[in-house]
């Protein structure tokens, strides 16, 4: 058990130097596929963003939980652009621009995509249509007997 | 008799979703994601040499009135290799190929380029994959033809084969 903490303790000590040697390029630059952006706000933005951009070679996830390459290269635009002013919408659209709705998590309210945003609205009023008939029917019943 | 229907009515629903679903997980979709910019101009950018001996690419090359082909590819790409012949052929019939390199190095490149051929009158380096975004391209092989305005006529996705040459000699503006 010593042997095991002696171990984790070497490895945390050991992380920030390889980290320092491989990862980070130079201070002025910080790579934004990886690197938080400085403002709290900004940064909580861009990261609500990620969750919300489908990544475009592993098409099941979003760019916030991909490993591929091309995920850390849309996360560093999303950082660059939100970094530099850009609200998350506009970066959105930018996105949109490119690869069409299909990127965004996001479905937009339009012909094709109605029945999505219509059928539970529609299945909610046949429930309660039921439901009343149903309980008319009962208090009728009830009244008779 | 018409309450007897109704009562039927939540399993022929559940039916009905039942259909809905098969048929939706064994439909044969084509995941291909078409780039937006198909039929707009060419996005700017300015792509360093990938390779010492070889001039990078820029938008404005694309503005000279000759149509041409942006590739887009990566020596780590396997499929890549396949389209080398049909891009040399193309080359051969007088199409300029430019290719845009993704997350590559230049010995690797060479490797690439000195095993398969190189098609390629310049090779512009995206390191961070930034042309590729721009150009709503969503992997690698993918090609563009670009006419000689730099506007975007055409994508295709993937590998490049000898039975796709007829439609990009066309889209090219060029009799096969």
């Amino acid at each position: 058990m010593r042997w095991f903490a002696a171990l984790l303790a070497a490895m945390l000590l050991a992380a920030p130097a390889t980290a320092q040697n491989s990862i980070a390029p130079t201070p002025a630059a910080p790579d934004y596929a990886e690197v938080s952006l400085a403002d709290p706000v900004k940064e909580k933005q861009a990261l609500a963003l990620m969750d919300n951009i489908r990544c475009v070679v592993c098409q099941g996830q979003p760019v916030s939980g991909s490993n591929a390459d091309l995920a850390g290269d849309m996360r560093r635009i999303i950082r660059e652009r939100i970094g530099a002013g850009e609200t998350p919408e506009q970066v959105r659209a930018w996105l949109v621009s490119k690869y069409g709705a299909w990127v965004s998590f996001k479905p937009p309210l339009e012909p094709r995509t109605a029945p999505l945003w219509l059928v539970p609205l529609l299945a909610l009023a046949i429930g309660l249509w039921l439901l009343m008939r149903r309980l008319k029917w009962d208090r009728l019943k009830g009244a008779k007997s | 008799m018409k309450r007897g229907l109704i009562l039927w009515l939540p399993l022929a629903l559940i039916l009905m979703l039942f259909a809905v679903f098969w048929v939706g997980l064994h439909r044969q979709e084509n995941h291909d994601i078409a780039s937006q910019m198909v039929g707009k101009p060419l996005p700017l950018f300015t792509a360093p040499a990938a390779l010492p001996g070889q001039p990078g690419a820029a938008t404005a090359d694309f503005r000279d009135g000759k149509p041409r082909l942006l590739n887009v590819f990566a020596s780590w790409c396997v499929p890549c290799v396949a389209e080398v012949p049909v891009l040399m052929r193309l080359k051969a019939m007088g199409v300029e190929v430019v290719g845009i390199a993704v997350h590559d190095t230049a010995p690797a490149l060479d490797q690439f380029l000195a095993r398969n051929g190189n098609p390629y009158a310049r090779i512009g380096s995206d390191d961070q994959s930034r042309i590729q975004l721009a150009l709503g391209s969503s992997g690698v092989p993918e090609t563009f033809v670009i006419d000689g305005q730099g506007r975007i006529v055409k994508q295709h996705i993937g590998v490049v084969g000898e039975g796709d040459v007829p439609e990009l000699l066309a889209a090219l503006g060029q009799k096969p």
